[in-house]
Formats: structure tokens, C-alpha cells, sequence
């Protein structure tokens, strides 16, 4: 194995250990991105100068010298933030997002902004308003999004982890994708300070690492109350790295029946259902459950996101930042022409449904609606998280499609089916590899808890990976040059 | 044949809260500090940034709900108002829609029929916009600047019943609210730096109709003498557009104060949707009942009360009452002076006298003046114990009024004190006497009003310094008997 191809807890032994150093590991992780990222294209910007300053220093804490990819939604202070959007191709924020910051403090070292769909709207990462990122598995298909950087750049051996944001699946579908451990927390368990939102309720940042552990390790470092984030809950925190050392004996494991009824993909639907029955095998309870409102939940989530993200992207106006249209000649032109000009048509079709759904005269119809849709889903998922400890399902209908398949926007939004409800929720979820299809294409499986129920979700992912004995393969990038 | 109409006035109040910092981060409200110096990430509404709520704000609010007997929501929230204008930075303002932290309140005024109850509907908490700046007239600009200082900055908006019938009674209750206000120490109400702020909603029908007329919204009206010459102004104006047959236009007009006259503004005509919806970066607000009652425990005397505490304590008339708390800092220095001398009356009519016709003759406010209620109390001693006749005392008055400096100090340094050595008085008496002798002569063939012309002499030679009892006395133990 290459030092590129190993997991966080792995590097840092051997930095521990003195076996490396710091610079080592980043010219390892450099090189690595000057070799395949023409292919993989994860990132959309690379910070090698402040990398290798920061490996100067001396670094301390949990994560001290571990370099990671940070999606580009997070703000990074002087260092270019984007979104992957032409509006804020050029602006630089004067402050560290909490993530950021906490990362910093752990000694962790970014080394670069990963790319995204534009304001973390897709599922592919074909909607940034850069370029597409590829699949480290197999370049003609998508990463998936919106986290799809942050995923192959962890998959390709670019970045020992990264981190990714997750509104309706965008941590869990790209890492089902490619083929890695995706963990979206319980909404509240992150600070979302300095995150540019996209749906600010359903908005959360999370790991995106090769194995479990690495997700604790990193969930560690990021989690805890924020005075700046007045959403963000205050409790104790705990060290989510020792739940892992837990099984599953008489862990009792809930499966949608509404999931695996819809029509997926049957390799998809078998390597999930083989990866449920080795758990049974060791001493978990499994039982089919029901979560009727869940067919509803895609159709809420999008009422509730884009009327958020209509809201969240107005500031985004050509005033004081980002990029301004010269095609105008009065103010509200100005706005007009800048948000013409500097959106791409994913965000567009958002802000116009949100705008809509929330005017005068269809608020009743729509959002209060899909209000009251999201109160009957969280508690269903109140129901079932009374009588069982974690529900299973496939994190993604299918594996990745390939780039510029998914022409049709709704077909699109229906890759986010299985993802969409926790969000709506509010609970955490993880992804892992279960398997791979005939076309060698990594296939997810989805751990769901109860709020702050990470560490048994962490324990029963933990406990999976080992039974599977997948967890050391790596994708073999076609390197182009 | 005229009809008779009646007049329908609601007032929309913006007050600024005297916090020290702003609602929803920690940059200073100070007013008048050099443009963008007083900003960060979140009241420039920076991308990934949050609001945290300030809990002064609050507090403020809910001790102006108390004070204006409104009932305070154990549940209250934060919704987004959208729309677009460079001074807004989020292109939306957080305020509060259907739940607003105080309902149905009132305040009690007075008109010339009497006392009169005025329905105050809601008063919600809001931030403040920024101000713009064109260089030039606002529609032949070549450029505008923004003033982000007073984003963020917190406001109370109070909204009246609409039960004021004339323009008298709005301006009253302006007044009467304005007074509260101060009382509460929850804004300083100042209108020319922009934190007291009024718009007010004027229509007529006719005497007898159950149903509003069409009403005009007027704007930009900085002084309470605005206010009323405005609203007269409107009211005029519609029921010369109803008299001559036509209907009043539902729009917004604006004052011109040196037009005397309100002028539509057109393009602010199309009707806004805001698209206001639950603002989802800020949690709900649950009131706790308890701390709603310390609030209200410890609550200031109110003006009304003040007064009629005044007339019953003090046995002031109640005039003078009224008087004296139309500010609290007036009452604190009456009150301050009754203890320093109980002589209630006499204390008042200092104050009513000399000190408010200096205060006017230096237009300063109340505050202002260097002079304390105990300083008054000593003065007034000086004049029981025959230190400083009444005339000298206005002098000294003066002195303490624009200095500070103790009555004792002052009739030491300017060599003040009245002479009430008999010797001393008796030879200038005799001076006088044969100085006048036709003066004398008048006295002694019966015209006793000629002794008052003598007093005058003595007191004119001893600069007004000689006790006037004696001189009195010692002429008529002279020339009368
Ligand atoms: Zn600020």
C-alpha cells in the first residue's frame, strides 16, 4: 500500500511513531494530486503553500500533521470559498468557518478546497460551476454530489479524509458512490457557522473518510456546541472512537420495507441484504419495519430546501462581493444581470421553486405543508427508534451513473430517495461500502440512528466493515499522464 | 351638501433599543462612527455566517410589552422578510411575522375630551438595514455608497390600533410613548440619529360608516411637529379627493417638510411580497414566565404613575405633577431636591421657574445641566437662614445651573451674602434718607407707598445684598410712627 492509500488513524501511527514526517506526507499527498487530479478533478483550488507553512509549525492534537480535502462551501479565511460558483469565483472570506478552526486546532492541514455542485445543489457534481469531477472507480461516471470533491478526492488517494456537507444526501450518496465512509451527524451536532448554506434546516457538515474509525476520529475533532451557531445543541461530548470498540450482539436493526420495496437496482438491493444477514449472523436482531411517511419526504424536502436556498442565495447580488455584472445601468439591474450571469440553471430552477413555493397566496400549499410533512416523518422515525437501536437500507437506488446520463432533473432528484429523509428528520446516518457490482462499482449501505445516536451507528458500521473485509480496497485511478 | 367625516390614524413606531451591542452579533450600536467600522462576518451577512440572538433585546422588548400592558408569548419566533435593496445585505431582514413577542396592549393619553385609551396591536423585534448614500439626486446617481454600521442594529417596532381620530391625539400618543420609553431606559427616542422612527396609516369615511376608507401610508416624517402637521395635511387632502366625488389611492406618500405638503412616492406603489417564512438559523424562543415576572418587578415608576404619585405624595398640584414627570430625568432632580428640602412646592416651582426657562434659553436638554436636586436643597436653606435674599438666590441659581459648583462657594466667591448687620444697613439707610429728602417728605405726609422707592435705593447701594426685612423695618422705625 502507498501512504496516499492509507486511512487517518494509519498516518498518524506513523507520524506518531516518527516514521515519516509531516512534509513527507504531503509531498506524498501532492504528488498523488499532481498525478491523477487532471483525471479525478476533486479539487477546485489547492492550498500546497499554506499546507507546507502549516507543516512548519509545530502541530499539535488528534489529528496533527493528517492532511484533508474541505469541500469549498466551508469558509477558509483569506482562502478562496466558491461554492463552485461563478458569483463567488473570486471571494475570499475574512473569517475560518467552526469546522475550519476546530480542524486547525487538532492539527489537521488542508490541502485544498474540493469542488462541489454549485451550492451543494446535485447529486453528481456535474453541476458545479467549474468543471465535472469524475469518479476515481470509473472516470466516465459521476462521484456523485454534492459532496463529490470531497469523496474522490478521499476515494483517489488525494486527501486522507474529508470534509463534506449533507442537506438531503450529499456526505452519504457521493461516499456510496466512490466507494468510502460517509457520515452525516445529528442535525445541531456540528456547527454550521461558516458553511454557506444552501437549506439552512437541513444543512450538516460530516466526515467523509476510508474507513469507520477515521469517520469517529474525525466527527471527534468537529463536533460540540458553537456560541456562534445558535442551532448547534449543547451536550456532552463524547469520544465517538470508543463505541467502535462495541459489536452488535443484541443490537436490534430495523428494515424499511418501503425501501427495499422500491424499484432498485438488484445488485444494489442483494449486496445490502448480505451485508444485514452476516450482521444477523453476528448477534444482531434484524425485523422488516414499516416507515409509511417516508414516500413523502423526497416531495417535502424539495419544497423546504429550495425555499430556504431562495432565501439563503439572495444575498448573493453582485453588492459587496463575489462577482458583479458591468451590464447594468441601475441598481436593480444590477442585481438582475449579476444573479443572471453568476448562476448556474440547477440553482436557478431552485431559487424560482423556492421563491414560488413561499409567495403570498401558495404558502399555505406548499411550505406549511411540507411542514407538516416533516413533523409526521420525524415522527415516524421517533416510532421506530423507541423499539429498535438502527434502521438499514441501501444509501442509493443505484451505483454511479455515468457523467451526463442523468439529463432530467427529477430523475436526478430521485437518487436522493433513501438519503432525503434523515435530513428531513434530523437524525444522523452513515454510508459504507457493502459490496461492489458486476461493473466493479462500489455500492452503499445506510446506517440511520436517533438523534445523537452516532456512536451506535459508528459501533454497527465498525462492526460491518470488519465482517466485510472490503475495507482495504482502493480505486485504481486510470492516471492520465 | 357636506358630509361630515371622520378621521382614522394608526401608528407604526420604530424604536432603536439602547443596547450596546447589536441583535444578532457583538459590534457596537454606537451612533456616529466613521462608515463600515462598526461590522463583521455576521451583521455584513458574509456567506456560512449565523445570527445569534442578543437576550438584552429581548429583555427590552418585553419590559416595553410590559409597560404597554400587552400580554408577552411564551412562544415566540424569528421569521425572514425577503426582498432586495444594497442597504439589506442578506437581501433579508430578520424580524417577526405571526408571532410577535408582544399582543395586545395600550396606552392611556390625553386629549381635550379627556383621557383616552389607545390600542396597541403588536410590538415584535427586528434589525436594523444599513444606509445608502448616492452621490448626486437618487435618480440621476452615478454612484451610491453603503453604511453598514446600523445593520443589525436592534429595533422594536410598535404598532397602534387604529384609534386615534385626529392628529392632535397621534401626536399625544407619540408623546405618551415616547415617555414610556425613556422612563424604561430601553431607548434613548432620539428622532434626529434615527431611533425613534414613525409611519403612520391615515384614512376618513364618513361619520357613521362601520367600514376603513382607503388609506395612504405616510413616511419621513422626523419630528413629532411632523408627525401632526402631516397627518393634517393628509387628511385634508383626502377629504378634498372624496369631496369632489374621486377615491383615495391606497399608496405610500412621504413629508416634505419644506413643502408642508405629502407626495406620493411612486414606484414603491406594486405591493411587496415578502415571502416571509420562519427563520430557520435561529431557534424558537420559550419565555420563561419567572423571568417575565422579575421583569416586571422590577419595572420603573411609569410617567403616569409618577404624576399621580407626585399629587398624592407631595400634595403638587396637578399640574405641576405633569410638569415635572414629562421627563425622568426632571423627576429624578424634583425628587432629588425634595429630599435634600422638604418643601415640596417650593422645590417644584424652582424648577418649573427658573430652571426650565434656562434649560429653554440654552436649549440643552434636561440632563445637561451641571444643576443637582441637592444643590437646589442647599440653596434654598441659604435662603431660610437668611444667607441670600430670594433676588440673590436667582443669581446663584444661575451660577449652579451652568457650573455645578455649590451655593455656598458661589455667594463666597462673588461676595454674595446679604448683610444683615444692623449698623451696617442703618448707615446707609440714614445715607438714603438724606439723599431723598422729597421722597421722605412723601412718606411723612401719608404717601406710604414712597418706602418702597427708599427699599429700592438701599438695595440698588448694597448691590441687592441687604436683608430686606431690615432695611424695611429700620425706614419705617425712621420715618413713620
Ligand atoms: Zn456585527
Amino acid at each position: 500500500m502507498e501512504l496516499y492509500d492509507l486511512t487517518i488513524h494509519e498516518l498518524k501511527e506513523r507520524l506518531v511513531d516518527q516514521e515519516i514526517s509531516v512534509t513527507e506526507v504531503l509531498n506524498t499527498f501532492y504528488e498523488r494530486i499532481d498525478q491523477v487530479d487532471d483525471s479525478v478533478r476533486a479539487y477546485v483550488s489547492l492550498t500546497r503553500d499554506e499546507a507546507y507553512q502549516r507543516a512548519g509549525e509545530d502541530l499539535t492534537g488528534s489529528l496533527a500533521g493528517i492532511p484533508l480535502a474541505i469541500k469549498d462551501n466551508m469558509s477558509t479565511e483569506g482562502i478562496k470559498t466558491t461554492c463552485s460558483s461563478n458569483i463567488l469565483n473570486n471571494y475570499r472570506p475574512p473569517y475560518d468557518a467552526t469546522v475550519v478552526k476546530k480542524l486547525k486546532e487538532a492539527g489537521a492541514i488542508m490541502l485544498g478546497k474540493a469542488n462541489m455542485d454549485e451550492f451543494a445543489m446535485g447529486s453528481s457534481t456535474e453541476n458545479s460551476g467549474f468543471f465535472k469531477t469524475h469518479n476515481p472507480w470509473n472516470l466516465d461516471h459521476a462521484p456523485g454530489g454534492s459532496s463529490g470533491g470531497s469523496a474522490a478526492a478521499v476515494a483517489a488517494g488525494e486527501a486522507a479524509g474529508a470534509l463534506g456537507s449533507d442537506t438531503g444526501g450529499s456526505i452519504r450518496q457521493p461516499a456510496a458512490y466512490c466507494g468510502v465512509v460517509g457520515l452525516k451527524p445529528t442535525y445541531g451536532n456540528v456547527s454550521r457557522y461558516g458553511l454557506v448554506a444552501f437549506a439552512s434546516s437541513l444543512d450538516q457538515i460530516g466526515p467523509i473518510t476510508k474507513d469507520v474509525k477515521d469517520s469517529a476520529i474525525l466527527l471527534n475533532a468537529i463536533t460540540g456546541h458553537d456560541p456562534m451557531d445558535s442551532t448547534s445543541v449543547k451536550i456532552d461530548k463524547p469520544d465517538y472512537t470508543e463505541f467502535i470498540k462495541e459489536d452488535v450482539k443484541g443490537l436490534k436493526i430495523g428494515l424499511p420495507e418501503e425501501y427495499f420495496s422500491l424499484e432498485i437496482n438488484s445488485e444494489v438491493k442483494e449486496s445490502v441484504l448480505t451485508a444485514v444477514k452476516k450482521m444477523e449472523e453476528a448477534g444482531a436482531i434484524v425485523e422488516e419495519v414499516s416507515l409509511p411517511s417516508a414516500e413523502y419526504a423526497l416531495a417535502a424536502y424539495y419544497i423546504i430546501a429550495p425555499a430556504e436556498a431562495s432565501s439563503n442565495l439572495a444575498r448573493y447580488d453582485g453588492v459587496r462581493y463575489g462577482f458583479r455584472s458591468e451590464q447594468a445601468s441601475n441598481v436593480s439591474e444590477m442585481f438582475t444581470t449579476t444573479r443572471n450571469q453568476g448562476f448556474g440553471d440547477e440553482v436557478k430552477r431552485r431559487i424560482m421553486l423556492g421563491t414560488y413555493v413561499l409567495s403570498s397566496g401558495y404558502y399555505d400549499a406548499y411550505y406549511l405543508k411540507a411542514q407538516k410533512v416533516r413533523t409526521l416523518i420525524k415522527e415516524d422515525f421517533d416510532k421506530l427508534f423507541k423499539e429498535y437501536d438502527l434502521l438499514i437500507s441501501p444509501t442509493t437506488p443505484t451505483t454511479a451513473f455515468k457523467l451526463g446520463e442523468m439529463s432530467d432533473p427529477l430523475e436526478m432528484y430521485q437518487m436522493d430517495i433513501f438519503t432525503v429523509p434523515i435530513n428531513i428528520a434530523g437524525i444522523p446516518a452513515i454510508s459504507l461500502p457493502s459490496g461492489f457490482d458486476s461493473a466493479g462499482l462500489p455500492i452503499g449501505l445506510q446506517i440511520m440512528g436517533p438523534h445523537f445516536g452516532e456512536g451506535k451507528i459508528l459501533q454497527a458500521a465498525y462492526t460491518l466493515e470488519q465482517l466485510l473485509n472490503i475495507k482495504d480496497k482502493r480505486a485504481k485511478v486510470e492516471v492520465s499522464k | 351638501m357636506s358630509v361630515e367625516y371622520e378621521v382614522v390614524i394608526g401608528l407604526e413606531v420604530h424604536a432603536q433599543l439602547a443596547t450596546e451591542s447589536k441583535i444578532f452579533c457583538d459590534c457596537s450600536t454606537e451612533f456616529g462612527a466613521a462608515p463600515n467600522t462598526h461590522v463583521c462576518p455576521v451583521c455584513l451577512g458574509l456567506p456560512g455566517t449565523l445570527p445569534v440572538l442578543n437576550k438584552k433585546v429581548l429583555e427590552y422588548a418585553i419590559m416595553a410589552g410590559l409597560a404597554l400592558n400587552c400580554e408577552i408569548s411564551e412562544y415566540s419566533k424569528f421569521d425572514r422578510k425577503n426582498y432586495f435593496y444594497p442597504d439589506l445585505p442578506k437581501a433579508y431582514q430578520i424580524s417577526q411575522f405571526d408571532l410577535p413577542i408582544c399582543e395586545h396592549g395600550s396606552i392611556e393619553i390625553e386629549t381635550e375630551e379627556g383621557k383616552k385609551e389607545i390600542g396597541i396591536t403588536r410590538i415584535h423585534m427586528e434589525e436594523d438595514a444599513g444606509k445608502l448614500i448616492h452621490e448626486g439626486s437618487i435618480d440621476k446617481s452615478t454612484g451610491s455608497l453603503v453604511d453598514y454600521n446600523r445593520t443589525g442594529v436592534p429595533l422594536i417596532e410598535i404598532v397602534s390600533e387604529p384609534d386615534m381620530r385626529t392628529p392632535a391625539e397621534a401626536r399625544a400618543y407619540l408623546t405618551q410613548l415616547k415617555k414610556v420609553l425613556e422612563y424604561l431606559e430601553v431607548s434613548d427616542c432620539n428622532m434626529e440619529e434615527g431611533s425613534l422612527r414613525c409611519d403612520a396609516n391615515v384614512s376618513i369615511r364618513p361619520v357613521g360608516q362601520k367600514e376603513f376608507g382607503t388609506k395612504a401610508e405616510l413616511k419621513n416624517m422626523n419630528s413629532f411637529k411632523a408627525v401632526e402637521k402631516a397627518l393634517e395635511y393628509e387628511v385634508e387632502r383626502q377629504k378634498i379627493v372624496l369631496g369632489r366625488g374621486d377615491e383615495v389611492v391606497q399608496e405610500t406618500r412621504t413629508w416634505d417638510d419644506s413643502l408642508n405638503k405629502t407626495i406620493s412616492m411612486r414606484g414603491k406603489e406594486e405591493a411587496h411580497d415578502y415571502r416571509y417564512f420562519p427563520e430557520p438559523d435561529l431557534v424558537p424562543m420559550e419565555v420563561d414566565k419567572e423571568w417575565v415576572k422579575e421583569l416586571s418587578d422590577s419595572l420603573p415608576e411609569l410617567p403616569v404613575e409618577k404624576m399621580k404619585r407626585f399629587v398624592t405624595a407631595y400634595g403638587l398640584p396637578q399640574y405641576d405633577a405633569e410638569v415635572l414627570t414629562d421627563t425622568k430625568a426632571l423627576a429624578e432632580l424634583f425628587e432629588e431636591g425634595v429630599t435634600a428640602y422638604d418643601d415640596p412646592k417650593g422645590v417644584s416651582n424652582w424648577i418649573m421657574g427658573d430652571f426650565l426657562r434656562l434649560v429653554k434659553e440654552e436649549n440643552i436638554a434636561v440632563e445637561e445641566s451641571k444643576l443637582s436636586g441637592e444643590l437646589l436643597g442647599k440653596m434654598l436653606q441659604l435662603m431660610d437662614a437668611g444667607t441670600i435674599s430670594s433676588k440673590i438666590a436667582k443669581t446663584v441659581f444661575k451660577e449652579m445651573f451652568k457650573t455645578g459648583k455649590d451655593p455656598e462657594t458661589i455667594v463666597e466667591e462673588k461676595g454674595l451674602k446679604q448683610i444683615s448687620d444692623e449698623s451696617k444697613i442703618e448707615e446707609i439707610v440714614d445715607q438714603v434718607i438724606s439723599d431723598n429728602p422729597e421722597a421722605v417728605e412723601d412718606i411723612k405726609s401719608g404717601k406710604g407707598k414712597a418706602i418702597g422707592f427708599l427699599v429700592g435705593q438701599v438695595m440698588k447701594e448694597t448691590r441687592g445684598k441687604a436683608n430686606p426685612g431690615m432695611v424695611n423695618q429700620l425706614l419705617r422705625d425712621k420715618l413713620m410712627d
